[in-house]
């Protein structure tokens, strides 16, 4: 570049942007507040004493710098981001709106009920639209995430199991089951026992039942699972785990290719996390929040967490404080209710029959990617899928190209590349979501793109490939030497030397 | 497209379904409805609430109202920001990663500690992984709970830690400060957990605590759920704390009748492999420039699964990066400047109502929040003043209802938020009441 008589690092709109801690100046701030009226102390001998070492920013600096950063992210608003299992669905504004609206935004946790019945009144409004679209009679709303529900799930089976004398010691989790199920499975104080799956990408209903024994306290299961596929023997595994008297938990991370047709109340589960950050659309923001409400069976239900709203004459209460039975807290206060106003927002602009339709175009997409993709990727199960399609690595063999490889090279193309890698039960897995706020035309232009770049890879192009993504904010970065010697925050220069 | 996939309707594609399960009737849910209709009803919802900002409000106890610059919620609704997923492909991610590494630094730098993850689900949650990351270091299974930890941090603990064989021992609530947790301390202790300033809002020098637990093999963690007291207060690993813990919600973060919030999360260098969350690290990509990747990931479940040190995935990235944007305004003198104007504003109001006939302020040390004893119940109190459209404060009993020695305190709160006028009407209102 500097042949050019360019000095900057920056190339057009793609801007390089320095930490704010190597910006700003000493004093410098991008606020104005009032002078406090004493300079007295009651902090009983505790007063800082020393710099924090804050970099000092005015405002116009502050909005560019994240504004130059937020320029480095791909996101839902700019594109198709089939990242199976995660369900990048479009965010409608309106829900960032009515989120925001004082009376939402600005109350208290603490509040005396009196002062927030409309609070407590959408809590109950959206617990019922979950119990509704479920078929399940309870939900424990306070969970603040996927995860999260699922140790309150897992909990709720325990104390049940408990109550009724019955120490277990295990709990089944298949091959393909993200990872989160077994972590919490151990969280919960179990062993965790894997079940394969069959030819088809199920459960293989025979290893299941050998698997199971009196010492099992639950199967922890993905309808649809992660390679997409319904699970078709769900009514004979649900037998089979209650027979053996264990519970079913439903990790309800794809709950989108159902909601609104089949309601898993209706097939067996006795606890199912819902992840609101996924089927009702309230924005992933970069990682989170999320919230993950979980309902729950009438022989589970007296085990929900506190707290839960009640409903009687005298308006909306809150129970926060139990009689024994129940779980106890899981996160402070009462929920992610900023989560819970979204997430009733795009309840009520579907409705019933609109939510029937998300189910029907996220499924319908998926099947269409996959039938438009089958000739030149390699399916990795027969048949039609659920609203995520599953590839494995098989095209790509003899070509020197990897799985990652092919998904930086999509970078290049202008996409979030595919969930690489997951599951596990698959060779290097390509598994494509695209979820129902794509059009056709969207569709076709993405599967084009993947043609050309699977015809490319058989074209014997592995070093473009390996060098890829070349147009991206960064080049690939080095993940090994990161985790080797991490450096997980930044220090002024002259400490660093001294280290 | 269904020619392309072959099959003759939707329907066919959900043939996996067992046909009693499918619902073919529909639910006895509304039909959809427009923005405008939608806008509406959930408006109506909104109007029947109180908001804090309407009114004269002293609430605290965990959630704190602070006044968030309007560029910090421009930035965050930046849809490259705000539905993006978590930064699974780096180089399409720079913008979220390095932002999630300011983060870090920020959070280490207030707290005084080494390392800091990219967020957790809130304080208490924090606290509860806490407790569990001092189990797996130590190898010991007690923990010891002060009695000034929130309330629900407390349960938060209890729950968490109900089904791995670990004995959490809480102390009595300790309103009057000064409890004594040294001498609680013991070779099978794992970790000793304080809050600062504490749930009833005294302020105390946890170094010769952490001294005592470091003699004993423990770790001392540090709870700070009002996280702008550490532009005033010394930091947690200044005095010797092992783990920092804290709601982040005060900066950057509406109080969302309690969610989502922010849970801070930062230690010493030595025990970040057990760290639970998300870790975002520098590097270099292959040209050698500088950037960013989420790193040490073995500790996590994505990849260790049932040996994880959590189960935790999604986490609070929005949340932590208005937390970001609005350190990133106030700086040193912004963050200290708002701490001094919290800390002053608290003083003001407790010598007005300390001086309350029959209201005795219990604090000698506080940093916003401060409790007063009443001479009855604080909860009726608390509904009378709500009754002219003052929210008083936070009394104990709501978290405490078992305690009846507690029924007559009262938690107040002052920040920045709070005009002299509020302050009128808080002391006028509790003098008429109380008379």
């Amino acid at each position: 570049m500097s042949e050019r008589g360019i000095t900057t690092e920056h190339r057009a709109l793609m801007l390089e942007e320095p930490l704010i801690f190597e910006q700003g100046a000493e004093g410098r701030t991008g606020v104005d507040l009032p002078r406090p009226q004493t300079d007295d102390d009651r902090l009983g001998g505790v007063a800082r004493r020393g710099p924090i070492g804050l970099p000092g920013l005015s405002e116009p600096q502050v909005v560019r710098h994240f504004t130059r950063l937020s320029q480095k992210n791909y996101a839902i608003d700019m594109g198709l981001y089939p990242l199976g299992s995660c369900t990048m669905k479009h965010n409608p504004r309106l829900n960032e709106r009515l989120a925001r609206l004082p009376g939402l935004a600005d109350i208290h946790p603490l509040q005396p009920e009196s002062t927030v019945q409309g609070g407590l009144e959408l809590i109950d409004r959206l617990a019922h639209w979950l119990k509704t679209l479920t078929g399940m009679p309870a939900v424990a709303m306070s969970p603040a995430a996927g995860a999260h529900g699922e140790l309150c799930g897992l909990m709720t089976i325990r104390a049940a199991l408990e109550d009724r004398g019955d120490t277990r010691a295990r709990v089944l989790v298949p091959e393909s089951a993200h990872g989160t199920n077994p972590a919490t499975a151990t969280l919960c104080g179990y062993s965790v026992s894997a079940v394969p799956a069959n030819r088809n990408g199920r459960i293989d209903l025979a290893a299941l039942e050998t698997a199971l024994s009196a010492d099992v306290a639950a199967l922890m299961l993905t309808n649809p699972n992660t390679c997409g596929l319904f699970e078709d023997d769900i009514l004979a595994v649900a037998d089979a785990v209650h027979t053996a008297g264990a519970f079913v938990y439903v990790d309800g991370a794809n709950f989108n290719a159902l909601v609104g047709r089949v309601r898993p109340g209706d097939l067996g589960a006795d606890a199912m996390h819902i992840n609101l950050h996924k089927t009702f659309s309230t924005p992933h923001g970069g990682g989170g929040p999320g919230s993950g409400p979980v309902v729950l069976s009438e022989e589970l239900a007296p085990y929900a967490p506190l707290p839960w709203v009640v409903h009687d004459d005298a308006g909306f209460r809150l129970v926060e404080h139990g009689d024994g039975k129940e779980l106890g807290r899981m996160k402070a206060f009462h929920g992610q209710m900023g989560m819970f106003v979204r997430a009733l927002a795009y309840m009520m602009s579907h409705g019933a029959d609109g939510l029937r339709q998300v189910a029907d175009d996220a499924v319908l997409n998926a099947n269409y990617l996959l039938a438009r993709l089958s000739d030149v990727l390699t399916p990795a199960y027969p048949g039609s899928c659920m609203h995520e399609c599953l590839f494995d690595d098989e095209f790509l063999k003899g070509t020197g190209v990897t799985t990652l490889d092919f998904a930086k090279a999509l970078i290049d193309a202008g996409y979030h590349p595919m969930t690489m890698y997951f599951p596990l039960v698959v060779q290097g897995a390509l598994l494509m979501e695209p979820t129902e706020s794509e059009s056709k035309d969207s569709l076709d232009r993405f599967i084009e793109t993947t043609r050309a770049l699977a015809q490319r890879a058989r074209d014997g192009d592995a070093a473009w490939f390996h060098a890829c993504p070349q147009f991206a904010p960064r080049r690939r970065l080095d993940e090994t030497s990161a985790a080797r010697k991490p450096v997980l925050r930044w220090r002024p220069p002259d400490k660093d030397a001294a280290a | 497209m269904l020619r392309a996939i072959g099959v003759a309707d939707v329907d066919a594609l959900f043939s996996g379904a067992p046909i009693e399960a499918r619902q073919e009737a529909g639910l006895n849910l509304p039909p959809h409805a427009g923005e405008l209709a939608v806008e509406k009803k959930i408006s109506d919802l909104a109007a029947k609430n109180l908001s804090a900002g309407s009114v004269p409000s002293f609430l605290g106890a965990g959630a704190y109202r602070h006044h968030v610059p309007a560029s910090v919620d421009h930035l965050i609704q930046r849809g490259e920001f705000l539905t993006a997923y978590t930064p699974y492909q780096p180089e399409i991610a720079q913008g979220t990663l390095q932002a999630l590494f300011e983060f870090q630094t920020q959070v280490a730098m207030i707290s005084d500690m080494e390392v800091a993850n990219a967020s957790l689900y809130d304080g208490a949650t924090s606290c509860a992984e806490a407790v569990m990351m001092a189990r797996r270091i130590t190898r010991k299974q007690k923990a010891i709970l002060s009695g000034g930890l929130h309330p629900h941090y407390r349960e938060v603990t209890a729950t968490h830690a109900a089904y791995v064989d670990y004995n959490i021992v809480a102390n009595p609530p300790d309103a009057l400060g000064g409890e004594d947790l040294a001498s609680l301390v013991d070779e099978e202790t794992a970790c000793v957990v304080v809050q600062n300033p504490g749930f009833f809002g005294h302020l105390s020098d946890y170094a010769p605590l952490a001294a005592v637990c470091h003699g004993h093999g423990a770790l001392l963690i540090v709870v700070v759920n009002e996280v702008v007291s550490l532009g005033a207060v010394v930091a947690p690993g200044t005095m010797g704390a092992d783990i920092f813990v804290g709601e982040g919600q005060s900066i950057g973060n509406a109080l969302n009748f309690g969610g989502p919030y922010l849970g801070l999360f930062a230690t010493r260098e030595r025990f970040v492999r057990q760290m639970p969350g998300r870790l975002c690290g520098e590097t270099t990509d292959d040209d050698g420039r500088r950037g960013w990747v989420l790193t040490l990931s073995t500790r996590e479940q994505h990849i260790r699964r049932e040996k994880a040190t959590s189960n935790i995935c999604t986490n609070s990235g929005l949340c932590a990066l208005a937390f970001t944007i609005h350190m990133a305004l106030l700086g040193e003198a912004g963050f200290t400047g708002l701490a001094r104007l919290n800390h002053a504003n608290a003083i003001r109001l407790a010598d007005r109502l300390g001086q309350l006939n029959r209201v005795t302020l219990l604090n000698r040390s506080f940093f916003n929040e401060f409790t007063l004893q009443l001479p009855c119940r604080a909860d009726e109190v608390v509904a009378a003043l709500a009754e002219r459209r003052i929210l008083a404060g936070v009394p104990v009993s709501r978290l405490y209802p078992d305690q009846p020695e507690l029924a007559d305190l009262l938690l107040v709160a002052a920040t920045e938020m709070n005009s002299e006028s509020d302050m009128d009407s808080l002391q006028d209102g509790l003098d008429k009441i109380l008379r």
